[in-house]
């Protein structure tokens, strides 16, 4: 009995009857990898582990988990790898960080071109076309 | 008989590609000693000529042998079917590596011949030593295509049938998506080739950066064509309602657009005010390079593990070899020669220039940002950090808010001034649209019980627009007459320029509703059943099979009632002979509001006819499609405009 209800899990994404825990689910969905398939969320793929891993999510937010709490729960049984969003730790620090150290050094650079430029000299011609 | 003149068409085809290699060969060495001798760049220039020739002899060569199912050829062995329609036949010639890599061969030798035949007024310097480096880049890719992943290669014993192209990519818009993502990446080439040429030179004025121009638009609008193409793609054919996931794949073509979208801005100020030049060779060698990589991610395998990659690194390190030798001599130039380069002229710090510094810092920064990202998760494994996965969380998180900052300024840079702008005057003239950005921010806040993201997203992609029109508008009202004459005498730059601004505001708009307001469900259907979804109903009528020329399908067909009226869509699982996976063919209802999307799934186990049907509603997401058109054809008409300028000067 239970490996039919699974085997139509698979199949159909048993969806929740509440339509803000089902939004949450396909948020999800979105964030967890198919552990089997080239780099699909389980929201986008077909094989059937993905649609087993859809119905845990479903049956984790029935059961009354946080999102965060699905998250580590995912994480547990099938490692980083199944979450599309990093957590930030010593491996990934230097990820979250590179945004900040690439605008901060594209900031430093437009203010030393602005000084290198306030010390050149000013030849302003207008062109055709153009006010 | 008839297999000996078949069994020459691969040797042949060997042979001219290897005649190739020998002339870009020369045609590098040439062009780069032309010892200030209009003969030797001529000749360099003719090199360049025959090169392409040979090229284009080679690559029609391999799509007649795909056309003859020549199963002794390797690659048409691995790639095609005697059952195969023709015009995928055609594009299988391109739909695998080896293939792939001569077509980036031919581009990259077909763009060097047509930047040899238009010298227009550059110094021959310049044109000749761009026509050298052209030519170098095309000997390491052919090296390359060879050495390594020869298409002509033999096959012994030979197959009866072949194993049939991947049915996924048996589709019309996968047969123009790599021919346009590698003009896209092959195109960046030019400006690399021109950068070079300028660090060589030790001068990088504005008659370079006329030079640059149209190469850097025509890489980008064929980039985004291709991009466009293939997420067009990805939403119709994989059966999932998206339309893109950052996927590795995707952002290799992604990083080069960015760059690429810089450049043509950073270009127009080299031009224009003789500033930035030292910026515009970086970002033109950068270019180049993430088109390199964009190339060694998507070829070596490496982006499916590391682990992946090491069991044949040849081609791989091949590729990174390559990327090493086209960086190091780019940035080695660039360190030695650009301190050297033309002190720049002064703007202010509210100036047409400096809006185009703010584009190139969100562009270049966007373009980092997703650079790291890709490749994080190959370094950690690399490095013994186990898997991780980089997805779009950190994307979204990191991406959107660079563009969100630039398209805040977005429609202020047309209004300014060159040198000195007026940003209260600017502002002024912006006010309907600022009015009109703030109703949708606080009308979709409303709307929405105070979702922020959603909000902001469609208040800068109204801002977009509306600004973009604006623009339009003050330029029409310059000067006296009718106004009908006035909009045909509007400059095609102002047209081109107003198009790609609108186009990125209304692409913003559909990928905000889209990703914001989407809806999802799933439902096991029997034929006369039906479920209420998105305002409308939708009934399974019957499921049948069908036959294709090479596939058999199961066919659902739907009637969709909705206020204005019923309507009919089918969709189908098509089943190839050469794959053990089932493709789907979504059916799609457009509307004003967006599309219904259906997706048949499996037959439901255990039930009588009922049948797995997923329902998408994808508000506005015809806006995404629309606006890539737009910003394509605001390239487009770019290029139309700087050759009449060429012409007419």
């Amino acid at each position: 009995m239970s490996l039919v209800v699974l085997l139509l899990a698979a199949a159909t994404p048993a969806a929740i009857g509440d339509p803000a825990q089902e939004t949450r689910a396909q948020a999800l969905d979105l964030e967890i990898r198919c552990v089997q398939c080239e780099n699909e969320p389980i929201a986008q793929s077909t094989a059937e582990i993905a649609g087993d891993m859809r119905a845990l999510v479903r049956e984790r937010i029935a059961a009354g988990d946080s999102d965060e709490e699905i998250r580590a729960f995912f994480r547990r049984r099938y490692g980083d790898y199944v979450l599309f969003r990093p957590p930030f730790d010593a491996r990934t620090w230097a990820l979250w960080a590179a945004p900040l150290l690439l605008g901060g050094a594209g900031l430093a650079a437009i203010l030393a071109g602005r000084r290198r430029r306030r010390a050149a000299a000013v030849d302003f011609v207008p062109e055709e076309g153009e006010r | 008989m008839e297999g000996r003149r078949q069994a020459m068409i691969a040797e042949i085809g060997a042979f001219v590609a290897a005649l190739a290699l020998a002339l870009s060969l020369a045609q590098g060495g040439l062009g780069l000693a032309y010892a200030n001798s209009e003969a030797r760049a001529a000749a360099a220039a003719a090199l360049a000529q025959a090169a392409a020739l040979c090229c284009a002899i080679a690559f029609a060569l391999l799509i007649t042998l795909f056309l003859q199912s020549d199963f002794t050829v390797a690659v048409v062995a691995a790639n095609s079917h005697i059952d195969k329609p023709l015009i995928y036949k055609i594009a299988g010639a391109w739909g695998n590596h080896e293939g792939s890599m001569l077509l980036w061969c031919f581009v990259s030798a077909l763009f060097g011949a047509i930047f040899a035949s238009v010298r227009g007024k550059q110094s021959l310097g310049l044109w000749s030593r761009t026509i050298g480096v052209q030519g170098l880049v095309t000997v390491g890719a052919l090296i390359y295509t060879l050495f390594l992943s020869n298409p002509f290669a033999r096959l012994d014993p030979a197959p009866f049938v072949g194993s049939g192209l991947n049915p996924l990519l048996q589709d019309p818009a996968l047969a123009v998506h790599p021919p346009l993502l590698y003009m896209g990446y092959v195109g960046m080439s030019v400006p690399f080739s021109l950068a070079l040429a300028a660090l060589i030179e030790g001068r990088a004025d504005q008659a370079w950066a006329r030079a640059l121009r149209p190469w850097t638009l025509i890489a980008w609008t064929c980039l985004t064509l291709g991009i466009g193409l293939g997420s067009y793609w990805a939403y119709y054919e994989l059966g999932w309602g998206g339309w893109w996931f950052w996927d590795p794949v995707e952002n290799a073509s992604f990083m080069p657009w960015l760059v690429a979208a810089a450049l043509v801005h950073s270009a127009i100020v080299t031009e224009r005010r003789g500033s930035l030049a030292s910026w515009t060779i970086l970002l033109a060698i950068m270019g180049f390079g993430l088109a390199l990589l964009g190339t060694f991610l998507v070829r070596s395998g490496v982006l499916t593990s590391v682990h992946a990659f090491a069991v044949d690194p040849k081609r791989g390190i091949a590729v990174l070899i390559l990327l090493g030798v086209a960086l190091g001599a780019g940035f080695g130039l660039y360190a030695w020669r650009a301190p050297k380069l033309a002190q720049p002229s002064g703007f202010a710090a509210v100036s047409r220039e400096s809006m185009l510094v703010w584009n190139n810092f969100g562009l270049a920064v966007a373009a980092g940002v997703v650079l790291i990202g890709t490749i994080y998760p190959l370094l950690v494994e690399a490095l013994g950090g186990g898997l991780i996965s980089v997805g779009p969380p950190f994307f979204n998180a990191t991406v959107a808010p660079l563009l969100a900052m630039l398209f805040l300024l977005l429609p202020l840079g047309p209004m300014l001034t060159w040198r000195v702008g007026d940003i209260r005057g600017a502002l002024l003239k912006l006010v309907p649209a600022i009015v009109l950005a703030l109703i949708t921010l606080i009308a979709t806040l409303v709307l929405t019980q105070w979702r922020a993201a959603p909000a902001l997203g469609l208040m800068l992609g109204v801002w977009l627009v509306a600004g973009g029109l604006i623009y339009l508008w003050t330029r029409l009202q310059r000067g006296t007459g009718k106004l009908s004459t006035k909009i045909v005498i509007l400059p095609l730059a102002v047209w081109s320029m107003s198009l790609a601004h609108i186009g990125a505001g209304v692409l913003t708009l559909g990928a905000v509703a889209e990703t914001a307001f989407r809806t999802e469900t799933a439902v096991a259907l029997a034929p006369g059943e039906g479920v209420a979804f998105a305002g409308r109903r939708v009934t399974l009528l019957d499921v049948g099979s069908t036959e294709g020329p090479n596939y058999s399908a199961t066919r659902a067909n739907f009637r969709v009632d909705q206020t204005n009226g019923a309507s009919s869509v089918s969709a189908e699982r098509r089943y190839f002979t050469t794959s053990p996976m089932p493709t789907t063919e979504v059916g799609i209802l457009s509307g004003f509001d967006g599309d219904l999307y259906l997706a048949l799934g499996e037959q439901v186990r255990g039930s009588e006819g009922a049948w797995t049907v997923r329902l998408y509603h994808n508000p506005l997401v015809q806006f995404i499609f629309i606006g890539v058109i737009l910003m394509a054809l605001g390239g487009a008409l770019s290029l139309v405009s700087l050759a009449r300028k060429r012409a007419a000067a």
